[in-house]
């Protein structure tokens, strides 16, 4: 294993990849997110992108933000070369809402919103509580490195060159004419 | 409760190594040994210790009130001390006129002046109370998986710390390359592709490394 401190900086683009990838995928193939977690119902963008632009030695960085915000800068961003590197997510299953943002560099989440669970009156309350809070927070955890991990096997097979890449690229394209 | 709080933040890590049998009391001294130290009227201006989740101010590990299921709960305590630049400018020339007063000198020597600045600190940090900071975790022992409720830098650093001092463990942060070398049951040559792995680039219907 490469060195923890030299592989955060070295592979962040993995993280920036797989949130664009995401997008993508989100937009176009919902049953192969329900294939990777068949009790989700829905998985969408949220309220917030961040997306970055590191090339020609210039940082440029994007934020859309805000409910019902259009999509299209971002999409414009992703044109000129940008990667998103963070996302607010909505997930759906079991009539249950999730909201989370996702950070690509760190796979970090913040603002993690679960499903609203019973009060804790009394003492004997609180394991039943935690429990659930748990629970409820590794279903989430569960869907972000399953996500990884199917967007990790495409990203190292030959499949990402000669397919994948180009796909996300004509996905942008049409995106942007409003196919 | 943070992990009751309406919004969370979460950092996840590796857990590399096991306990020593019975893992429970390995957890349970490792929380003792390091549980968190009071500083108020000490001029100590930072520590960092182990409490527990629901009684925060008041952490006993003797029961098992760390264990939830299969899971070890508890928190990062992180108590800070901060102290305004002008508050400790204001003493620290009452006093530099105090000790001038006494002399019939009009200067100080750089060591005389550094003196006075610590007693300073000295005295006022014994003065002001520490502000608590509480970050909970969650410890799955058997998936070596461990949730910290902070994206924090800072806290984050002082986990990864007092993790190790106490339990002799390492974590392992997880980020894109970790969660990959993990997670993904890489080897061989897809472990190479995963090194080799440079930047994409997607736009104008082509993409390419």
């Amino acid at each position: 294993m490469i060195d923890v401190s030299v592989a955060y900086n070295r592979y962040k683009f993995l993280g920036h990849e797989f949130l664009t990838w995401l997008w993508y995928t989100i937009e176009t193939d919902q049953a192969f997110l329900q294939k990777v977690d068949p009790e989700l119902s829905s998985l969408a963008i949220g309220n917030r992108v961040v997306l970055e632009n590191s090339r020609h030695n210039r940082e440029e960085t994007i934020t859309i933000r805000g409910d019902g915000a259009g999509l299209e800068e971002g999409l414009i961003a992703l044109k000129k070369g940008g990667k998103v590197t963070e996302v607010n997510l909505v997930y759906c299953a079991a009539e249950h809402e999730w909201r989370f943002q996702l950070k690509g560099e760190s796979l970090a989440l913040s603002g993690l919103k679960l499903p609203r669970t019973g009060k804790v009156e009394k003492a004997e309350d609180l394991e039943g509580a935690v429990l659930e809070r748990i629970f409820l927070a590794d279903k989430i955890v569960r869907l972000v490195y399953s996500l990884y991990d199917q967007f990790i096997a495409v990203r190292i097979s030959p499949a990402w060159e000669r397919r994948v890449a180009g796909e996300i690229s004509m996905w942008i394209d049409a995106a942007i004419k409003g196919d | 409760m943070q992990l009751l709080s309406p919004t969370l933040s979460l950092t996840r890590y590796r857990v590399e190594g096991n306990l020593p049998d019975p893992v429970m009391d390995s957890v349970r001294e490792g929380l003792k040994n390091h549980v968190i130290r009071e500083i108020d009227n000490d001029p100590a201006v930072k520590s960092v210790g182990w409490t527990i989740p629901g009684t925060p101010f008041n952490p006993d590990f003797a029961g098992n009130h760390f264990v939830f299921g299969t899971s070890f709960v508890f928190s990062l305590r992180i108590d800070k001390k901060s102290l305004p630049s002008k508050i400790v400018n204001k003493h620290y020339h009452a006093a530099v006129q105090k000790r001038l007063a006494g002399t019939s000198r009009e200067h100080l020597s750089r060591d005389e002046k550094r003196e006075i600045k610590d007693d300073v600190l000295h005295r006022l940090y014994v003065r002001i109370p520490a502000t608590p900071s509480i970050y909970d975790l969650v410890w799955q022992p058997e998936a070596g998986d461990l949730w910290f409720f902070s994206n924090l830098k800072e806290a984050n650093e002082d986990l990864e710390t007092l993790f190790s001092k106490s339990f002799q463990l390492s974590l392992v942060r997880i980020f894109p390359y970790t969660a990959a070398y993990f997670f993904s049951g890489l080897e061989g040559e897809r472990l190479d592709a995963l090194h080799k792995a440079s930047p994409a680039v997607f736009n104008a219907g082509r993409a390419h490394d």
